[in-house]
């Protein structure tokens, strides 16, 4: 099959038929370069293990004497679902003035019963929602990250705008790197000032990122809770650290009199997973607990992640409330593959769009696994993303008319 | 399957239900060590844990044991069965999955990337496409990431066109071929010129299938089942092609990856649900998933085609295709299948790890640099060939992260100061080096400094990904004291 080059811009309609935007997302893209990809193997090795446990020659068996049928025999297929005695909780962020807030809107998470699209029946009672990053102080990012929020890398507000208006955040969150002792050690004041500028900015629910050193984001973190009481942030994140440092009671209990959301982190452990909510349950409402499992990326064990999700959900239907609860994937993560972000022979594409289907696959992946919320960063991965939560929820109203039955035949 | 006929049988133990004693039981209990193993106990544990199958104990083909080998045969059955197809020396296996989530033992199988050619295309562009499929490769962690087969579609719909084609693609590749023709007289023709390669046959259809099902077994071929956005059809289609004799079935039970997406995935999910949970056996056979179909909507840019041939690719392997048919060759469509399908096919159970030690690298002596990773088998081996690549002479300690990445390991403190004091303890690094210097990985840059004091190092915190390690040796190497 000839390779095309792509070096004419794709036009505006046929965006719309199928992913609006998404070609102007994965701008700087303009071909393929195949003609330097060199390849490097004498011989093809199949790596596929063949090893069913019934493999091998089976010992020769009489052939019985059938007859035929001449005509298709009728089978029916009844869809079963199947039913589960457990229901993920259902955890609400931001609050509107009525409630207390400053928000447009609430965002509610949680609240399956059932695994992740498990058929057309049990669809999510609410559809998995995203989160764009902004971070509050200059980070190193990847090159085609950069590029679509270079101009607004200085002022957390107008990032946290451009991911609303541009991008179509349902939500944003801010990581206060700033804090990091190690990095800047901004103060919990001038943290509460940033958060302050982005809740003036957008009118979105936030996510509240911290450091990650357990003593400092408990004072960040109970500052804030004080400075935005009622608007329902989620605070990401509280940890097992936090327990060992002590800092966990202040925090959780903070957010619990101020009317916040946590975040409770662990590292793909249920069972770690299952103390840290128990200890959280001491201070604040079960139904305001969202767990982080961690999100790793695709090629550097997003497989763990996916697993650990899956068992997550089966266990929380099956009656453990300790893991009832929503979950989300810092999908942005992905990025930190190398196959991301790095160039490579050409063979392997650009990194234009490397980098992003790397986002979005993990992503979607864990989509599967039963993610309620995200934490995302490339629009494209955004767009995409919202676009299949789209067509897995309730009637997307597709018309599928067109005809796939003989795809053999179509000549491309 | 009707709950009338589930009660005639008794429900078959599902894979985790079966102890080493079940298949124990069965065996020669000759302890010949034919297998390999110490005895036959402790080579029936290891066919639980799904690590050695029946083919690896000869005595039981020897004729004394039919009747205990039919016995372990229905034991041990998957409840998907598994098909291969593929000349012999290079057969593929499709299916053989023992459960429908991963974590609950493991997936047996990787699902092959099969890429169509078709048989319109001129001789050369045709061979030229086969030799790009069968040369794609990446390699990741220390292993080939490959192409699996190729898919012949005919356009043409001419036997004679079809079967040029076929012997074009045959007389220049190695891999094992599909033939995608619905007209069982086209079919006949690309069968004819292969009849030794043992190809997998698309596909049986509502309208074809007695044609095709004679083709199957004329030829001794697997046969796949189409029946687009209708499961009864597609059961229908299995329950009479069983009847008619064929043991070796792939269901296709069509693929949108656009406009009817959800269908797609929640058709996919019943079939395997079935077959795993309820042993349903005309829903018990591997499943064909062909994300080459987001091509034939008409006329709308490469780029979006690729794009959600990708996406589509993926969610089905996520969701249990033992096998895709695709048409995009770019490397940026291809490369997260090859990867994401590597790593749900690992072993849940058991990490990807490497052992832990002290790797040596060129010649260092007593003032080379000291670096730490983790022992997770990418992290290692990434780090490995970026050391190599460079010629740096230097020593790199492996720590027990528990087979986890940098940040995972981090994150859940499997890599902390705690773990590297031990590390640089157990493996006595301080004696082989003067200097006292470590390096740890940037993304592990929050444990300097607790590191400095549990270890009494001096800690350099090096770059977040490895291939700048090369760059930070030059810059930063030696300390000055």
């Amino acid at each position: 099959m000839a390779q095309k080059n792509n070096n004419n811009r794709i036009d505006g309609e046929q965006l719309l038929t199928l992913a609006p935007q998404l070609l102007e997302l994965l701008k700087g893209v303009h071909q393929v370069e195949l003609e330097n990809f060199s390849m490097d193997i004498g011989n093809l090795e199949l790596f596929i293990p063949t090893n069913s446990l019934t493999s091998g020659l089976s010992p020769a068996a009489a052939e019985p004497v059938r007859i035929k049928p001449t005509e298709l025999l009728p089978e029916s297929y009844v869809p079963v679902s199947i039913d589960y005695p457990g229901r993920v909780r259902e955890v609400t962020l931001g609050a509107t003035r009525a409630e207390g807030g400053t928000r447009c809107r609430t965002i509610t998470l949680g609240g399956a019963t059932a695994p992740a699209y498990p058929d057309r029946i049990h669809l999510p009672v609410h559809p998995p929602t995203i989160a764009l990053d902004v971070f509050d102080m200059e980070v190193a990012l990847p090159k085609v990250l950069l590029e679509n929020v270079r101009e607004v890398m200085h002022d957390p507000a107008e990032w946290a705008r451009m991911n609303v208006k541009k991008f179509g955040a349902d939500m944003v969150t801010v990581h206060l790197m700033s804090t990091d002792p190690l990095f800047r050690n901004a103060t919990p004041a001038a943290a509460a000032k940033t958060v302050e500028e982005v809740l003036q900015a957008v009118d979105v629910p936030l996510i509240i990122g911290g450091c990650g050193d357990p003593k400092k984001d408990a004072e960040v973190f109970s500052h804030i809770a004080e400075m935005a009481e009622g608007e329902r942030l989620l605070l990401n994140s509280v940890t097992l650290d936090m327990a060992e440092a002590k800092t966990l009671e202040r925090v959780a209990t903070a957010a619990d009199k101020y009317g916040h959301a946590v975040l409770a982190f662990t590292g793909l452990e249920l069972n770690s997973a299952k103390e840290l909510n128990r200890r959280l349950y001491q201070y604040i409402a079960p139904e305001n607990i969202v767990m982080d499992l961690t999100t790793v990326a695709l090629g550097y064990g997003l497989e763990y992640s996916f697993s650990i999700h899956e068992r997550a959900r089966f266990a929380a239907l099956m009656g453990d409330t300790e893991l009832a609860h929503p979950v989300i994937s810092a999908s942005t993560n992905a990025w930190a593959a190398r196959e991301a972000w790095m160039q490579m022979a050409p063979g392997y594409g650009p990194r234009e769009l490397r980098g992003p289907i790397w986002e979005t696959i993990n992503a979607l992946s864990l989509l599967l696994a039963g993610i309620d919320i995200y934490m995302m960063m490339h629009p494209a991965a955004v767009l995409t993303l919202k676009d299949v939560i789209r067509r897995l929820g309730p009637d997307p109203g597709e018309d599928m008319t067109d005809r796939i039955d003989d795809w053999v035949s179509v000549r491309l | 399957m009707s709950a009338g006929h589930a009660m005639e049988k008794p429900r078959k133990k599902s894979i985790k239900e079966i102890s080493p004693i079940d298949v124990y039981k069965l065996l020669p209990k000759t302890n010949c060590r034919e297998c390999r193993e110490s005895n036959c106990m402790a080579y029936a544990t290891r066919v639980v844990n799904g690590e050695l199958t029946l083919a690896d104990c000869p005595p039981l083909f020897s004729g004394k044991y039919d009747e205990a080998y039919s016995k372990l045969a229905d034991l041990l059955a998957p409840p998907v069965k598994q098909v291969t197809f593929g000349p012999e020396g290079h057969t593929l296996a499709l299916g053989g999955k023992y459960v429908l989530q991963r974590h609950e033992f493991t997936y047996h199988n990787p699902s092959p990337v099969a890429i169509d050619v078709h048989d319109l295309m001129p001789e050369q562009e045709l061979k030229d496409r086969v030799l790009q499929i069968e040369r794609f490769t990446y390699n990741y962690i220390g292993r080939k990431l490959v192409l699996d087969a190729i898919a012949i579609r005919s356009c043409s719909r001419d036997p004679a066109i079809f079967r040029t084609a076929v012997r074009n693609v045959a007389a220049v590749c190695h891999i094992p071929i599909i033939l995608c023709a619905l007209d069982p007289t086209v079919m006949e023709a690309g069968l004819a010129e292969i009849r030794t390669c043992r190809p997998l046959i698309y596909a049986a259809t509502k309208d074809n299938w007695k044609q095709m099902a004679d083709l199957a077994l004329q030829y001794r071929c697997p046969l796949s089942v189409y029946a687009p956005d209708d499961l009864s059809l597609l059961r229908s289609l299995v329950k009479t092609l069983r009847e008619y004799g064929l043991t070796d079935l792939v269901l296709d039970p069509g693929t949108r990856g656009e406009n009817g997406l959800a269908e797609t995935i929640s058709n996919f999910t019943a079939i395997r649900t079935r077959a795993c949970k309820e042993y349903d056996e005309l829903f018990g056979y591997p499943l064909l998933g062909v994300p080459l179909t987001v091509w034939t909507g008409g006329e709308i840019s490469e780029d979006v085609l690729k794009w959600r041939e990708a996406i589509t690719a993926s969610m089905l392997l996520s969701r249990y295709a033992d096998l895709l048919i695709m048409h995009s060759l770019d490397g940026w469509v291809l490369l997260p299948q090859l990867i994401w399908r590597f790593n749900l096919y690992t072993d849940p159970r058991k990490p990807v790890s490497v052992e832990t030690g002290v790797r040596v690298f060129g010649k260092p002596d007593r003032n080379s640099p000291v670096l730490i990773t983790t022992n997770y088998a990418l992290t290692y081996f990434t780090v490995e060939s970026d050391i190599k690549t460079a010629n740096l002479d230097c020593y790199l300690v492996v720590a027990d992260t528990g087979g986890l990445s940098v940040e995972s390991a981090v994150a859940g403190r499997n890599f902390s100061a705690e773990s590297i004091t031990s590390a640089l303890k157990e493996f006595n690094v301080r004696d082989m080096i003067d200097h006292g210097t470590l390096i740890i990985p940037g993304l592990a840059a929050r444990l300097s400094g607790e590191t400095e004091e549990a270890t009494g190092w001096k800690i350099l915190v090096g770059p977040k990904d490895s291939s700048g390690i090369p760059q930070f040796i030059r810059d930063r190497w030696p300390v000055d004291s």
